[in-house]
């Protein structure tokens, strides 16, 4: 164990499109502060040290910076990587272009790809390994030099050498990457079973490829970052989340920057797991709205569910566990529309943040779910959110929607609102519902937790379409996703293809690739300078019966004492797989054969938890204390006189029964009529049906 | 039923709703079923019917699009069944595969369910999904010299596997008994019959929310607009009639071609899709039955106008005449195991009509084959092993850029299997898995290009078969561009390399450790003419090695070489 470290702050950063959040939780008394700017464009550096200026003057006595960052994605979408060399098996220099033959959009049929490494920087060489392991044709060194020369010479500044089968034996793309470090002017060299050790070429070959394309810029970022922070006095550690949830250290993360995918969004649903578990509610859907999209994550008994990989863009694949997150294009900013048919639609077409909604004034002129939100009075027009604008001009936002909505469906300005919320709730209701299902779960019995700056606006409406029984509004939900840089453990993630029988698998092969897992992930735990209260080690095979592609994880219980894996036991796993296969499926198969496909390894260093009761309102007394006025708001029933409450001035236990509105600067909470909000002990307001 | 009074925003709601019942319905059966043809290829659909008519209400978006139209089709077949025996009863679950009925092909498992409200038929509920093995002359049923349908799977016509609630076992000890792989059968069995207790579920919570009376005018209103949508796309159109053909290589049995032709008419706010002229039903497994015919079309539309919902509404201002005897409209038993490549080759005759009215709209045609290739041996140990895959092509070029390179057929949305599960699962190794340079139809924009894989078995012995199309007739360009590349199938033998005497179709290929199979596959056509593509797109090309130097001056002009980098 590293040596503990006095308390001292801890900030959490989460750099979103439109705003710089931060988190800032000073461990000594136990308090929290936030701040909100602006995010810096073209460098998102800029907003990112604001942030933290804004908060703390003394970076001495900061502790740990983690930070959520898309400057990775970002890169992806607008394609501003490295310029990047391939160096693969002969007859194979295609398969980043040729995905795994799917298409953008099912209908239409339009729409091509461009790969982020074009085909003449993709070199063939002479080898091949068989599946089996076996090496048919040993590498050419000599054309690895030539090619790795060729691409020197067209000026790329990375390269990446991509194997058949080098999941199974990584003799000769060890042998070829070692050539040409020997050559190569820059450490920017990797091979795709030093990333990805897992079967699936184009999986693998992509992961591998857009790392390498990532790894200047993200590197680049970090390291002015780190810089700033150095220079402004800070001497603890900086860290930055991963798409699993998990922090990694800034050097893991510039040797592994593909596995920022979704920092931001991850650290979000870490947060808000810790904050509904800590307030009795282990299973919860979460719902992020944003300017152009509401994304959905489920957690089930405090956990989030981890799939195996995402598509930053239609063929950018990135194949590393993160924190499942559904996203639908119902955001604030999500355009209303007539269809020719006379239907009304939501998106997916957004005025995202800029120009952003008609109310805004920045020259969008199609209505908004914003917009219907601002016509019906939930939105105060004269305290917009974020400080970026004085006044939303709701007289303008109204003349949106009649000219869109209401003219074409021969309705009135307020019913034509309505419709777009009704519309805009539905499709949302629709996503947590098919988030459920197709997980195995009734939403039902699922606790609602909205976050971001618009969520709390829809909570009522995901009560009553989708049958849930409470939303839990966080004290902060403008600010999750940086809460959730400070409370995420470290965690590193390793896979390695078995590809063998259950009778047939190498026990002691199988404990090597177990060690090895553990060693690296200790190793990355002792290097790092922040504290650990435990540390965990989570094995996992993935297994199907012979003739099936589509696997289960089996979690595989073996002990790890002193650093050292207990060798696994044969039947144990068999026993594993069918307790595993039992409840995925309800049956065995009797005359089955089990296979193993991947060890699939997670190392977690637990960091210390702060108590989220240090957030809890301090204010005692009425909650009538904490009103400050009421305002015409228009629900289903009609317009009504709604009482307006300064959120973080309610006391805990304060009871506020709809009709009424929260508001704080980051977020608005409506509560509608037949609904109660009540302040936990945590300052969360729960909010429910009224009784009787 | 009656769309007249509802308020536009309950509809608005509840037109998500309901499709989300479907969507619901697709998700539960790709979690549950066994087999991965459904699991991970969703080769499955599921949707609300109409209670007389059985027209589709409303169909789930992630299914397979074919699905999206034939569905009705099954749901009709069940309406007369039930009819000859006092009609549909509360609990009934009905079961067929066969394809002259329900449309498509044998491995396609409908389950239809009556869903009663008030003691009253409300609508009816269905589940179709692709069943790993279907009994037959060819384990997983794809039969290329199958001459009726008897050897081509088992055919089961409509009949109960539930009454009244109470499960049928007589009928699935029947069913279990006539798969080789009943385990994987029972599986998908059980996930349909979970999807359709759930879209019971679901729609009790609809009705109890909404009432009866509210549904049935927003399912009427949703296909009014639908129609409404459909007859202000087609008005948006020139009037006109066009045509267009093409051919199938053979039916695999007799080496002659077969024409496919449609002319194509709009009038204001209608269109009739004619396929007078069209080869008569042939003896080898090309043939389909109507409802595929129908849902074909409706496919083709939909990827002209892709804004399209799917429910009947939108086929009312369509007329299609399929001609008696046509090999579009083959009846029992006929054998229609190879349905997939007639519906590409009539995709691509609609597209090349509506190209000439619209060419904006419309894309070039794609590489118009799914290729399915089977190598077939024994390992060492006398356990057999069989490979199947279907494989890639080009799209075609259109108004917006060039076409995908290597992308999935028109009618599927399945992926293709990576080169080395393929290669840990079987004793082969793939020599190439790349993109066939040259094999794009030239144009403004290009087509996307094709593929070339060569496959070389690694055991003693093996045989192949090849059920291809676009042998010896190429994807064509619309507004004026160029043909893609013709596929190409080769085996190599002790004396070198050969190819089918039937183009794309073989059977029975003898392969020895060593030797190869070799596909290259058709790019899409071009969009617009070659003249008018940009030098520096072809320089680039060029550059890429998506063509060679020659065929980029033949086809394009020497202008590129000015630019060339």
């Amino acid at each position: 164990m590293t040596a503990n470290r006095s308390p001292g702050r801890m900030i959490g950063v989460d750099v979103g499109g439109t705003f710089t959040d931060v988190f800032v939780l000073d461990e000594g008394p136990g308090t929290a502060h936030v701040a909100k700017v602006p995010t810096s464009r073209p460098d998102q550096a800029g907003g990112f040290l604001d942030g933290i200026a804004r908060q703390v003057e003394d970076l001495s006595t900061v502790s740990v910076v983690v930070h959520g960052t898309t400057a990775g994605t970002n890169a992806l979408l607008e394609r501003k990587g490295a310029k990047v060399g391939v160096i693969t098996t002969a007859g194979l220099r295609d398969v980043l272009e040729m995905r795994r033959r799917d298409r953008p959009r099912t209908w239409g049929l339009r729409g091509d790809f461009v790969p982020v490494v074009p085909r003449n920087l993709r070199l063939e060489v002479p080898e091949r390994t068989l599946a089996d392991g076996t090496i048919r044709t040993p590498v050419d060194l000599d054309a690895v030099r030539a090619a790795a020369r060729t691409l020197l010479a067209e000026g790329c500044s990375a390269v990446v050498v991509l194997f058949a089968n080098a999941y199974a034996n990584p003799q000769n793309e060890a042998a070829a990457v070692a050539a040409v470090r020997e050559i190569w002017p820059n450490p920017h060299v990797s091979s795709s079973a030093e990333i990805l050790p897992e079967i699936r070429e184009y999986e693998r070959f992509s992961t591998t490829a857009l790392n390498a394309y990532l790894q200047p810029e993200v590197a680049g970022y970090l390291d002015r970052l780190e810089t700033a922070l150095t220079s402004g006095g800070f001497s603890g550690e900086f860290m930055v989340v991963q798409s699993n949830g998990g922090v990694m250290s800034v050097e893991t993360a510039c040797r592994l920057p593909v596995r920022t995918a979704l920092s931001g969004p991850a650290a979000g649903v870490i947060a808000a797991a810790y904050i509904a578990q800590s307030a009795g509610y282990p299973d919860v859907i979460t719902g992020d709205m944003g300017g152009t999209s509401f994304d959905v994550s489920l957690i089930s008994g405090g956990q989030s569910l981890l799939s195996p990989q995402t598509s930053i863009d239609f063929g950018l694949v990135v194949r590393s566990p993160m924190i499942e997150i559904t996203t639908i294009g119902a955001g604030g900013g999500s355009i209303a529309w007539v269809d020719k048919g006379g239907l009304l639609n939501i998106g997916p077409q957004s005025a995202g943040s800029d120009p952003g909604p008609v109310a805004y004034g920045m020259g969008n002129d199609r209505p908004t779910v914003t917009d219907a939100n601002v016509v019906l009075g939930r939105i105060d027009p004269e305290n917009p959110i974020g400080g970026k604008l004085d006044r939303l001009d709701t007289e303008a936002a109204a003349r949106a929607i009649d000219a869109h909505v209401g003219a074409p469906l021969g309705l009135g300005t307020i019913a034509a609102a309505e419709a777009i919320l009704r519309v805009a709730n539905s499709r949302m209701a629709g996503a947590i519902r098919l988030v459920s299902i197709e997980r195995g779960f009734d939403p039902k019995r699922f606790a609602f937790m909205p976050f971001g700056g618009g969520g709390a606006l829809h909570s009522g409406a995901m009560l009553a379409d989708v049958g849930i029984g409470r939303a839990i509004v966080p004290r902060y939900p403008g600010v999750t996703s940086a809460m959730g840089c400070v409370i995420a453990d470290m965690r590193q993630d390793f896979v390695q293809t078995l590809n063998s029988l259950v009778d047939g698998l190498d026990l002691g092969a199988l404990t090597g690739f177990m060690q090895s897992h553990v060693d690296q992930g200790l190793a990355l735990l002792d290097a790092a300078r922040t504290r650990f209260e435990a540390r965990d080690i989570v094995f996992e095979l993935d297994m199907a019966y012979v003739g099936q592609t589509h696997t289960v994880a089996v979690p595989l219980p073996v002990e790890v004492a002193g650093g050292r894996v207990a060798p696994p036991d044969r039947a144990a796993i068999a026993a594993a797989f069918d307790a595993t296969y039992r409840a995925t499926y309800g049956r065995l198969l009797a005359t089955g054969t089990r296979r193993v496909m991947n060890l699939r390894s997670a190392v977690i260093g637990r960091r210390p938890k702060f108590d989220l009761a240090t957030l809890a309102p301090t204010a005692s007394g009425p909650a009538e204390a904490a009103r400050k006025g009421t305002r015409r708001v228009h629900f289903a029933e009609g317009w009504q006189e709604t009482a307006i409450y300064d959120r973080l001035a309610l006391p805990v236990g304060a009871r506020i029964d709809g009709p009424a509105i929260l508001e704080q600067p980051d977020t608005t909470v409506l509560i509608e009529p037949g609904l109660t909000g009540t302040v936990d002990r945590f300052g969360n307001t729960i909010i429910t049906r009224q009784e009787g | 039923m009656t769309g007249a009074g509802i308020d536009p925003i309950t509809l608005a709601v509840l037109a998500g709703r309901m499709e989300q019942i479907a969507d619901e319905m697709d998700a539960t059966l790709f979690r549950s079923a066994f087999n991965p043809i459904i699991a991970e290829a969703h080769d499955a659909s599921h949707g609300l019917y109409h209670a007389e008519t059985g027209d589709t209400l409303v169909q789930g978006k992630s299914g397979l699009p074919i699905f999206v139209g034939v569905m009705s089709f099954a749901v009709k077949a069940v309406i007369d069944k039930a009819a000859e025996t006092g009609g549909p009863v509360d609990g009934d679950i009905w079961i067929f595969n066969d394809a002259h009925m329900g449309g498509t092909h044998l491995s396609d498992m409908r389950l239809v369910r009556p869903y009663f409200r008030d003691g009253a038929l409300f609508c009816y509920l269905a589940s179709v999904g692709h069943w790993h093995d279907v009994g037959g002359a060819v384990p997983g049923n794809y039969n290329p010299a199958a001459t009726d349908a008897f050897q081509e799977a088992f055919v089961l016509p409509p009949v109960r596997i539930a009454r009244a609630g109470e499960m049928q076992t007589d009928i699935v000890d029947i069913l279990m008994r006539n798969t080789r792989l009943p385990q994987s059968a029972m599986g998908d069995l059980n996930g349909q019959l979970g999807a359709l207790d759930l879209g019971v579920r679901r729609m009790d919570e609809l009705l109890d929310a909404y009432g009866g009376e509210t549904i049935r005018a927003a399912l009427a209103a949703l296909s009014d607009r639908a129609e409404a949508l459909m007859r202000a796309e087609l008005s948006s159109l020139p009037d006109g009639r066009w045509q267009a053909e093409d051919f199938l290589d053979n039916d695999g049995i007799t080496d002659v071609a077969l024409p496919i032709r449609v002319a194509l008419e709009i009038s204001g706010d209608r269109l009739v899709l004619d396929f007078e002229g069209t080869a008569p039903r042939c003896a080898g497994p090309v043939n389909i039955a109507l409802p595929t015919a129908v849902a074909t079309a409706y496919v083709a539309i939909k990827h002209i106008f892709p804004a399209l919902p799917a429910n009947a509404g939108v086929m009312r201002p369509i007329e299609l005449r399929i001609p008696e005897g046509s090999l579009l409209s083959a009846e029992f038993p006929a054998p229609v195991g190879g349905y997939t490549e007639t519906i590409l080759r009539m995709i691509d005759v609609i597209f090349s009509a509506a190209a000439q009215a619209a060419p904006e709209r419309v894309v070039a045609n794609a590489y118009g084959t799914i290729n399915a290739l089977s190598i077939a041996g024994k390992r060492g140990n006398g356990a057999p092993w069989v490979m199947f895959s279907f494989y890639g092509g080009g799209h075609g070029g259109s108004s917006e850029g060039d076409g995908l390179n290597h992308g999935n057929a028109p009618i599927s949305t399945a992926t293709i299997p990576p080169m080395e599960i393929l290669e840990a699962a079987y004793p082969v190794m793939f020599r190439q898995w790349a993109l066939r340079g040259g094999s794009a139809g030239a144009g403004t924009h290009r087509g996307g290009l094709g593929a070339v894989y060569e496959i070389e078995l690694l055991e003693e012995n093996a045989e192949a078969f090849l059920f291809g199309e676009r042998g010896r007739f190429a994807p064509r360009g619309v507004a004026g561009g160029g043909e893609a590349a013709l596929n190409v199938f080769s085996y190599e033998q002790e004396d070198g390399w050969h190819h089918p005497p039937m183009a794309s179709k073989m059977r029975g290929i003898a392969l020895r450790r060593g030797q190869a199979v070799r596909l290259e596959t058709p790019g899409g056509g071009g969009y617009g003419p070659a003249s008018a593509r940009a030098p520096e797109a072809v320089a680039r090309d060029v550059a890429m090695g998506y063509l060679g130097e020659e065929d980029a001056t033949r086809l394009y002009g020497p202008g590129w070489t000015a630019v060339r980098s």
